[in-house]
């Protein structure tokens, strides 16, 4: 285990966040332009979908119909277990649980590309189809979450179809799942063309991904000072709640069928916390949920948990379910 | 120059807004509006800039009665939980028609 960690602690992933993290700490001049960030996370899940199509094609229906299942289970699980906790356990009010919730429910792409990216260098190729998994488990969770606050909290809502459509086509699910339909569609000679730019497992799509990193690192350092503002509960709640969540998603992956990288990587998912999808749905539709308290969260404690810490833990519960360690 | 006196609204909002702002302005009976983004802090500063994005200046120039029923609207619905600047100038403009 150790061993496991130390690898993924060194990887130049790992190690771009940290000194984005150190950049913003100092109070480097260094930030990422906002257009390169957003073109590489562009290049990040297109390239994602598109590699993810091209395998799902080569995929029987009959591997993925139990790890789909298995990943909408998730979806519904996690929102509830987190809102409960913070309703019950730390006290919070409807508005804050549900919204907190709701990321917890959704998933970071970003986490999805380093478990991704951690476990082909670990030697366990993943299924192909794992991005359709991710585009699965992206929406149920703000859903159920967002209800959850809307009922309990007693707010006016805005109507379903609104949030739908903002969820349903942002900017990770167009891409995403556009990429999975084209990448599904081209076939094994077009592929081969543009795979060199597109593998993600490849030279360009790991450099990106280091660059991206930075800029994690610097978003993630910005929030370091509100860590004094969300008080030891959700201190706690950030990384007890993605260890809890990623060993349910790893069990239950393994159950289903997946092989150990596969597992991992929806033990990753399900541990994750969404930054880009959930905090706009949650801003409209739980206007009174505290921001500060849900980005810090998912920026600044449960993203950096699981990328540096908790994939390879999740690796390791995923060997386990195997029997391999 | 024949100039004619109308309101000019504006608001400063948190950028999750815009959309909904806008297609509500049109119901509440603006002809038009211009939008720019800018930055900038105020009494609630952690929360307008936490999200991503900038802060959008959205003007619009209307009859003093729609300018009226914006600013009841804006008051009921957004002060109380968001971040969220509206004010009201007189402005004398030239092809009044085009507004109104």
């Amino acid at each position: 285990m150790n061993e496991i960690l130390r690898v993924n602690l060194l990887s130049p992933i790992a190690l771009a966040f940290v000194l984005g993290v150190i950049a913003r700490v100092i109070r480097s001049e260094f930030s990422l332009p906002k257009e390169i960030y957003q073109g590489l996370s562009i290049y990040l899940l297109w390239s994602l979908g598109l590699h993810g199509g091209v395998e799902l094609a080569h995929a029987a229906f009959s591997e993925i119909v139990r790890p789909a299942g298995v990943t909408l289970l998730i979806g519904c699980i996690t929102p509830i277990s987190a809102y409960l906790t913070l309703r019950y356990l730390g006290r919070f009010g409807e508005a804050d649980s549900a919204g907190i919730a709701a990321h917890y429910g959704s998933v970071s792409a970003v986490t999805f590309i380093a478990a991704s990216t951690f476990v082909k260098g670990m030697g366990a190729e993943p299924e192909g189809f794992m991005p359709t998994l991710l585009t699965l488990l992206e929406s149920p969770g703000i859903h159920i979450a967002l209800a959850i606050g809307v009922v309990r909290s007693g707010q006016k809502s805005r109507p379903t179809s609104e949030l739908l459509h903002e969820v349903l086509t942002g900017r990770t699910m167009v891409l995403l799942v556009g990429g999975l339909i084209v990448g599904f569609l081209i076939g094994d000679k077009n592929w081969k063309v543009i795979e060199p730019f597109y593998d993600t497992k490849g030279a360009i799509f790991r450099g990106a991904l280091c660059i991206f990193m930075l800029e994690m690192g610097l978003l993630a350092g910005a929030r370091l000072g509100d860590l004094k503002k969300v008080g030891p509960f959700l201190l706690a709640f950030g990384i007890i709640m993605p260890l809890v969540h990623g060993a349910l998603g790893a069990w239950l992956g393994s159950v289903a069928g997946l092989s150990v990288g596969g597992a991992t990587m929806l033990g990753a998912m399900a541990a994750s916390a969404s930054y880009i999808a959930a905090p706009p749905a949650v801003r409209m539709t739980l206007p009174d949920a505290n921001p500060t308290y849900y980005l810090t969260l998912a920026l600044a404690i449960t993203f950096p948990f699981n990328v540096l810490v908790g994939i390879p833990i999740y690796y390791k519960i995923a060997q386990m379910a195997h029997g391999v360690a | 120059m024949n100039t004619t006196p109308l309101k000019m609204v504006v608001i400063v909002a948190e950028p999750v807004l815009e959309s909904r702002l806008v297609t509500e302005l049109r119901e509440l009976g603006a002809k038009g509006f211009s939008i720019v983004e800018g930055r900038g802090e105020g009494s609630r500063h952690a929360h307008a800039t936490d999200l991503p994005g900038s802060n959008v200046r959205i003007e619009t120039i209307v009859r003093d009665d729609v300018a009226d029923r914006i600013m009841e609207h804006v008051s009921q619905h957004y002060f109380a939980n968001y971040s969220f600047i509206a004010y009201v100038t007189d402005v004398a403009v030239a092809r009044g028609a085009k507004y109104v």
